[in-house]
């Protein structure tokens, strides 16, 4: 996984509480078994005024420029509850988003994006009010950076500090392989199964 | 002594393989299950990277989201694309040395019916499936939540994951259970007090008087809708009637070793002094069949209330959120949703359509008709639901009644680009998701228990039994 470094851009504003997975990439534009070619379905029932058609929905703020480059989506509270789909971080890595900041994301959503390299950054109600306020005064000299090395925010007068697990932050920054890094404690794994298997024997077919 | 601990403590405590951080640990993962639909990229994904299944006989896959349910059925399916999905899905369960519950197995069916079903999943065990309703199986007492497909591939491979510790909470139902209210009422109208974030971040214990009177079946519909209110995951604590359901079925442990785990089962109920970070208390005495209104879940109220004026609340982003879903939904502020026309009835998905959910239905459809121009479908949650049910005569009862009744699987609970009641159509439905375009685009969906959804059907109009 690529590592996530310090960036820096417009930031997207889709202020909308409870944005379910299903919105983000509906169903009938999984098509295949891959995890690519997912960016062309993105919010397609929002962004698309027919999604058969593709003809391009002016209103959607991702069609419209400066948004249309932006690596940081701003969104309401609880984004991407519902469907456990990890297409929904696929599709957004692939459109371009690096981090999207909001008061809550949905649980699973929230994980596939750090297995993923995408920053799920959660900031207050107001912070993001605020964060919006000033991206749509003027989205090109309000550019947002998200500095995940020190935990920090910044817009040109703006600057607030974010939480994230450690192990989060770290597996972020180093770009890190889940597996390989499990498979490492291999030895505690079978010392477990060996125990438990014999206080759960039940438990194993 | 030891620290009084809840069922989410010791569970998690039984588990824990490793701690990795104050607030990480790695879990043993006991049963992993997948469909067809993002199971299929995890297998694949594990054979790109040249790993292995760790345990393949901890792993079971079914066919339930992109399959037809039309009779006859086989790979061919109405969704664009889906045939791929079904063979991949094939091929790499084969390869991988999974057990596969293919289309036309006797145990195919939706997973989260399958599992208890088959006696898989079991009391004190985690599972998971890369699907987010798998938190449904803590009906059973047992540590089950929805995971992405990354996270199965790394179960798969390691027999582990690595979890961040919940925050825990007990939501305990006080006063009598109506006997026409259901499972499906309380868990909609705890999401409708306390929003469809107000579990975030926690696992809960669903306890109190009512959940220990309520059948397993019940107890699975409860749970199902824990990830509707945000919750990681929501459980019920083990009792006679879990064992009593879980013994003899195929996967269960027998014999000698069956009173062992029934013995350890007992153990898991949370201790009288332990403590959670939050207790929730909800009255049911008065509580009435509840329908949503709008396009998530937290939109809620009872079938004979009228639909909150969105200015009533004094957050912006609700307003905003009930306007739109007030336009999406064609319905408007003050109005009554009992009386309100429907074009369709859905009795289906792994919240309701299990044997007592067909039971309760056909109860209120026997001898009756489906309003004209209500299109109406019955689809069982799994192949041998469908087949109790047929050995019982409830086909009949449904078809009579003027319902389709299909084969076993997910159905229109979603849209994937096949079947659909259509743009506009008012849909009322036994599922767990009322957002936008769930059950295609532009389509309105309500939610509510198969007997409401039933005596709607019937009276073309949403109602309840009570208005027959
Ligand atoms: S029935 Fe519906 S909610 Fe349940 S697993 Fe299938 S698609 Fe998901």
């Amino acid at each position: 996984m690529e590592p996530f470094t310090t960036i820096t851009s417009v930031a997207a504003p889709l202020l909308r509480i409870n944005i379910d997975t299903d919105a983000i990439i509906p169903s009938r534009e999984m098509k295949r078994v891959s995890k690519d070619g997912l960016a062309d379905g993105l919010f397609a029932g929002w962004r698309y005024l027919n999604p058969a058609s593709r003809e391009p929905n002016p209103d959607f703020i991702l069609n419209q420029p400066p948004y249309d480059q932006a690596k940081i989506l701003v969104a309401g509270r609880n984004f991407g509850c519902g469907s456990s789909r990890e297409h929904a971080v696929w599709a957004l890595k692939e459109w371009g988003f690096r981090a999207i900041i909001a008061p809550s994301f949905g649980s699973i959503f929230q994980l596939n994006c750090i297995r993923n390299g995408l920053l799920p950054l959660i900031a207050d109600d107001e912070i993001v009010e605020k964060i919006v306020d000033l991206v749509l005064s003027d989205p090109l000299n309000n550019p947002v950076t998200v500095d995940l090395q020190n935990r920090l925010i910044r817009m040109p007068s703006l600057e607030m500090s974010f939480e994230i697990a450690d192990g989060d932050r770290h597996m972020l920054l180093e770009g890190l392989d889940m597996i390989a890094l499990t498979l490492k404690a291999e030895s505690a794994i079978e010392a477990f199964e060996q125990t438990d298997q014999a206080s759960r024997p039940w438990a194993y077919l | 002594m030891m620290a009084a601990k809840t069922i989410i403590d010791k569970l998690w405590d039984a588990h824990r393989v490793k701690s990795m951080s104050e607030t990480t640990d790695l879990l043993y993962v006991d049963r992993i299950f997948l469909h067809e639909r993002t199971g299929s990229i995890a297998l694949r994904g594990l054979e790109q990277a040249q790993r292995k299944v760790r345990r393949p006989e901890s792993v079971f896959v079914t066919m339930d989201h992109i399959v037809d349910t039309l009779p006859g059925r086989g790979d061919r399916t109405t969704m664009p694309g889906g045939e791929a999905f079904i063979i991949a899905t094939r091929e790499s369960a084969l390869k991988a040395g999974v057990t596969l519950f293919d289309i036309g197995d006797a145990r195919q069916g939706i997973v989260h019916v399958v599992s208890p079903e088959q006696g898989i999943a079991l009391p004190g065990l985690t599972l998971v499936c890369p699907d987010s309703h798998t938190g449904t199986i803590g009906g059973l007492g047992a540590l089950a939540w929805g995971i992405g497909s990354t996270e199965a591939e790394h179960a798969m491979a390691t027999q582990t994951l690595m979890v961040q510790r919940p925050r825990q909470t007990r939501v305990t139902f006080t006063g009598q259970l109506h006997p026409e209210i259901t499972a499906k009422d309380l868990i909609l109208h705890l999401i409708g007090c306390h929003g469809a974030s107000g579990g975030m971040g926690h696992a809960i214990e669903f306890s109190g008087p009512a959940i220990r009177q309520l059948s397993i079946e019940s107890r699975l519909t409860l749970c199902n809708m824990a990830v509707e209110f945000g919750a990681w995951t929501g459980l019920v604590a083990p009792d006679d009637t879990t064992f009593e359901y879980v013994a003899g079925r195929p996967y269960a442990p027998q014999g000698a070793l069956w009173e062992r785990a029934v013995q350890d089962w007992r153990q898991l109920a949370t201790d009288e002094e332990a403590v959670f970070d939050r207790e929730l208390e909800i009255d049911i005495s008065s509580l009435r069949q509840q329908v949503t209104w709008g396009t998530s879940p937290e939109q809620v109220i009872s079938i004979n209330g009228s639909i909150p004026a969105a200015d009533n609340s004094k957050d912006p982003a609700i307003r905003e959120a009930a306007e739109r879903a007030m336009a999406y939904m064609g319905v408007e502020a003050g109005q009554k949703l009992a009386g309100l026309e429907i074009d369709a009835a859905f009795i289906g998905s792994c919240t309701n359509a299990r044997l007592s959910d067909l039971r309760q239905a056909a109860a209120v459809l026997k001898d009756r008709r489906v309003a004209a121009n209500v299109k109406a479908l019955c689809v069982p949650g799994s192949s041998a639901v469908k087949q109790a049910a047929e050995d019982e005569g409830l086909d009949k009862i449904f078809e009579q009644a003027g319902f389709e009744w299909r084969e076993s699987g997910c159905s229109m609970c979603f849209f994937a680009g096949g079947e659909s009641f259509g743009t506009g159509k008012r849909i009322i439905s036994s599922t767990n998701r009322n957002f936008e375009g769930r059950q295609g685009p532009g389509a309105r969906t309500h939610l509510a228990s198969p007997a409401t959804v039933a005596a709607s059907a019937v009276l073309g109009r949403i109602g309840h039994a009570g208005d027959l």
